[in-house]
């Protein structure tokens, strides 16, 4: 191709041509940008929860007329039996808190009783011996409680001696790095003994830095139910709604009056969606906001092509009449293109940087994968050949006969 | 003259239809993104109680044990028990109130039982955050401190539970017992909902107000951020070292905003002589904007989309001047026309920026249109603010403005070119 020729033609154009160069730099350092974001807002919609959450649902009760401590938990215990033999249930638990929810407790834990020994927040999960399997967790190491640990939430808080824990993988490779964590002890409600490591359970919701996100603990406590929520593990995922109905009729058979209904009852995919919401919605923004910006500068690369071929009919003309085809007049224009194009993804790409560099200053924000580039300039490539086409086919079609006219 | 101009622009406008539309589609669609999120954090981050926001302040104090604080931690946004009723005790601002968000289940003259979002707080609160009552009044003070058993509730409880019916002096039976009906709020609402934001910054004011004093009596169950610092069976006890109380303050003039600070200042002082602690207390005063600007009630999702749709608008604008500026010197023969019969360079360049002008109100107007679109798609957003998000007067005439000042600006450079389009080669060359 004749880069020197389009080189010199340009020159003639500077600003026009400057103007093309700075909107798709700018074009590509946005989109790459955006594109990022977008990884990172789809990234984050999906981390695991190490719940089976499609398995779960969740009801609250909330209790008219309060009992005395032993009544409430009789009632809990009857619920509980009642929600067991309800057809297509696996089990049912207490919780003291559910994911994705608005409550969220959390306890400092380090490795000593010293008051300014560094510590971690870490948050923490209560329920019966049946909760672990409810959620569907699975153990890295260590076992479950043992039956008979199951203390009343008065004794754990009063940092009853010795009570057993379970925390994650991430809280034991934080405090324990490279040693096994099963056997050691943590402070947390008074010493705490590791009997058990889960695979991976998180906070209730995003609470500190995002590598708090997957410090969480277990402790074994039969809570009554006005203390947290029922959740219930469905055998098939088909049946929640069903499950959910009938765990509302059972509850409502027995018992004071409470309030039961079907505003607070859901299955954990539901709250998962609702968690995330603004994520979605963040990242269909972006994907809008890409699409319209492709839109633009396509529309300024049609406009400005289409000025030249018309401001060229003349020359393009005497290059047909001297021996030009169509394709090398088409294929003229199409270089151009490109050549402009390239021009303003150089640029881009230090805009690109740029704009990261300010996004992690002032956003919690990562640094831009090297990858986002060649796929930005090669978005903004395509774009510029596809918008080209229309005005270089028409100036394709400009008749030799043209270079004989003059005005 | 400027009506010649008018008439040039639209005529050499009709002239190229498809280039004309491309320049008003693009500046449409960048006025369209960056209105709808200029709106968006206009609404948030407006004033929720204009006239009085620099008289309201939030009071805050760091009253951790020595061993619990560390140098450059932040202030704690609430109060432990034992200082709010000591602040209260002391009565320093011209109206005070310490409270706490709460939730109830009531029962309804049906028998069934409603949970509804409660406030805990002072007879001060009412007059402090110009809350109308419908029927009735609040409580006094005197109610506060004898615990009296009391409610106001609101408006749309009130049509719940009572048909809309003047209800003061029915009870509220709240488990096994019952609170009397003092007044009956009007229609009220802060959005944000700076009073409390740590439940849910916008949204409806709560159903039900109850004296904190009784509250605590009753054991009414609360909700929002509670910290403790060594063992706390119940977190709620007059003594327990936890914090969770909001403390608000209303301080009419600067002069007793700066008297305040400096008791507050004595009342640290007291508290390291008593020996709680012996780090400075961090004892200060922010009035309601500056309170939900330390809250960043924007939320960091749209000061990211505003930026995002003011460069989509540069964009936009680099886009138009590339367009016009092909428009104008295209028309290199016709200027050249002018400029030969007597046209100054300053009438071009006026003409030129005339027509760039015309754009940009069609720009706007269309752009108006796609706001209008943005704003129907943000309020359908499950977001708690989308519901309080619309266009409001200023930000119309701003939508024109920004438009007009945005299409001349694109249209300065192509001007300046036109302008210097030499007429004996733009004759020559046609």
């Amino acid at each position: 191709m004749h880069f020197r020729h389009i080189l010199s033609a340009l020159g003639r154009h500077r600003i026009a041509v400057g103007l093309l160069v700075l909107e798709i730099a700018f074009s590509c350092a946005v989109v790459c940008n955006a594109l990022f974001l977008i990884g990172d807002r789809l990234e984050r919609m999906q981390r695991p929860s190490g719940v089976d959450e499609a398995h779960v649902v969740e009801l609250f009760i909330g209790s008219v007329t309060p009992g005395s401590a032993d009544a409430v938990m009789a009632q809990t215990r009857t619920d509980l039996a009642a929600l067991q033999a309800i057809p297509g249930v696996a089990s049912a638990s207490v919780i003291n808190q559910t994911l994705f929810g608005n409550s969220l407790s959390s306890s400092g834990v380090s490795l000593s009783d010293a008051a300014k020994a560094p510590s971690i927040p870490v948050t923490q999960y209560m329920g019966d011996a049946r909760l672990a399997g409810t959620l569907g967790l699975k153990l890295a190491a260590g076992q479950w409680f043992k039956p008979d640990e199951f203390v009343t939430r008065e004794q754990l808080i009063s940092g009853s001696p010795g009570l057993p824990v379970i925390i994650t993988k991430a809280v034991a490779e934080h405090l324990f790095p490279g040693q096994p964590a099963v056997g050691k002890t943590i402070y947390a409600f008074g010493a705490n003994r590791v009997v058990g490591v889960l695979d991976r359970l998180v906070q209730p919701r995003d609470s500190g830095p995002a590598a708090y996100y997957g410090y969480a603990m277990m402790f074994p406590v039969n809570l009554p139910y006005t203390e947290g929520a029922y959740v219930i593990r469905v055998k098939d995922a088909s049946q929640r709604e069903a499950v959910i109905q009938g765990a509302l009729r059972a509850l409502k058979a027995s018992g004071p009056m409470r309030l039961i209904t079907p505003k607070y009852a859901f299955t954990l995919e539901s709250q998962r969606d609702k968690y995330y919401r603004n994520d979605r919605a963040m990242a269909w923004l972006l994907v809008g906001v890409c699409l319209l910006l492709l839109v633009v500068t396509a529309v300024g690369i049609v406009g400005l092509t289409s000025f030249w071929v018309a401001q060229r009919r003349r020359q393009i003309g005497i290059r047909r009449a001297i021996g030009a085809t169509r394709g090398d007049i088409l294929r003229y224009f199409q270089a151009e293109n490109f050549l402009i194009a390239t021009l303003g993804i150089v640029l881009g790409m230090v805009l690109t940087y740029g704009i990261n560099l300010l996004l992690m200053r002032h956003y919690e924000l990562g640094r831009l994968p090297g990858y986002y580039l060649p796929l930005g300039a090669l978005v903004l490539w395509v774009l510029g050949q596809l918008a080209v086409l229309g005005p270089a086919l028409r100036a394709a079609a400009v008749p030799p006969v043209v270079a004989t006219r003059s005005v | 003259m400027f009506g010649y101009y008018l008439d040039l622009a639209l005529r050499s406008l009709k002239r190229n239809k498809v280039l004309t539309a491309l320049m008003v589609l693009a500046i449409a669609l960048g006025i369209g993104t960056s209105m709808t999120t200029l709106t968006v954090m206009h609404v948030l981050s407006g004033d929720p109680i204009p006239g009085k926001s620099a008289q309201l302040f939030r009071v805050r104090m760091n009253v951790y044990p020595d061993d619990s604080f560390r140098q450059g931690d932040k202030v704690p946004d609430n109060l432990t028990r034992r200082d709010a009723e000591a602040l209260l005790l002391a009565g320093q601002a011209d109206r005070q109130a310490a409270m706490s968000a709460g939730a109830m289940v009531v029962v309804s003259a049906k028998g069934e039982p409603l949970r509804v979002a409660t406030r805990y707080t002072g007879a001060d609160f009412f007059p402090m955050f110009d809350a109308p009552m419908r029927y009735g009044a609040a409580w006094r003070r005197e109610d506060d401190a004898g615990r009296a058993r009391v409610a106001v509730i609101s408006d749309a409880l009130n049509e719940q539970l009572f048909g809309g019916a003047d209800s003061v002096g029915q009870t509220l039976r709240v488990g096994d017992q019952s609170l009397r009906i003092v007044g009956v709020l009007g229609d009220w609402s802060m959005n944000p909902r700076f009073y409390d934001l740590s439940n849910g910054q916008f949204g409806d004011s709560e159903q039900v107000f109850v004296p904190l004093s009784t509250a605590l009596d009753l054991k009414l169950s609360t909700s929002g951020s509670t910290s403790c610092w060594g063992n706390a069976p119940d977190p709620r006890a007059a003594d327990a070292p936890c914090i969770w109380l909001q403390y608000w303050a209303e301080l009419g003039t600067p002069a007793k905003a700066a008297a305040y600070r400096q008791y507050l200042q004595n009342y640290i002082a007291l508290q390291q002589q008593g020996g709680r602690f012996t780090h400075d207390g961090q004892a200060g005063l922010l009035d309601v904007m500056q309170w939900l600007d330390a809250k960043g009630v924007v939320p960091a999702d749209v000061r990211l989309q505003t930026w995002l749709a003011l460069g989509f608008l540069g964009i936009c604008l680099l886009n138009t001047v590339g367009l016009l500026l092909a428009k104008f010197l295209r028309r290199s023969g016709e200027i050249g026309v002018r400029r030969a019969l007597g046209a100054s360079r300053r009438a071009i360049f006026v003409q030129c920026l005339v027509e760039a002008g015309v754009v940009g109100i069609a720009g706007g107007a269309f752009g108006l249109a796609l706001a209008a679109l943005g704003l129907v798609l943000v309020r359908h957003q499950p977001t708690d603010y989308g519901a309080y998000v619309h266009m409001d007067l200023r930000m119309l005439l701003a939508t024109f403005v920004l438009a007009l000042a945005s299409s001349l600006l694109a249209g300065l450079l192509p001007a300046w070119r036109a302008m210097h389009v030499a007429p004996a080669v733009a004759l020559k060359s046609n």
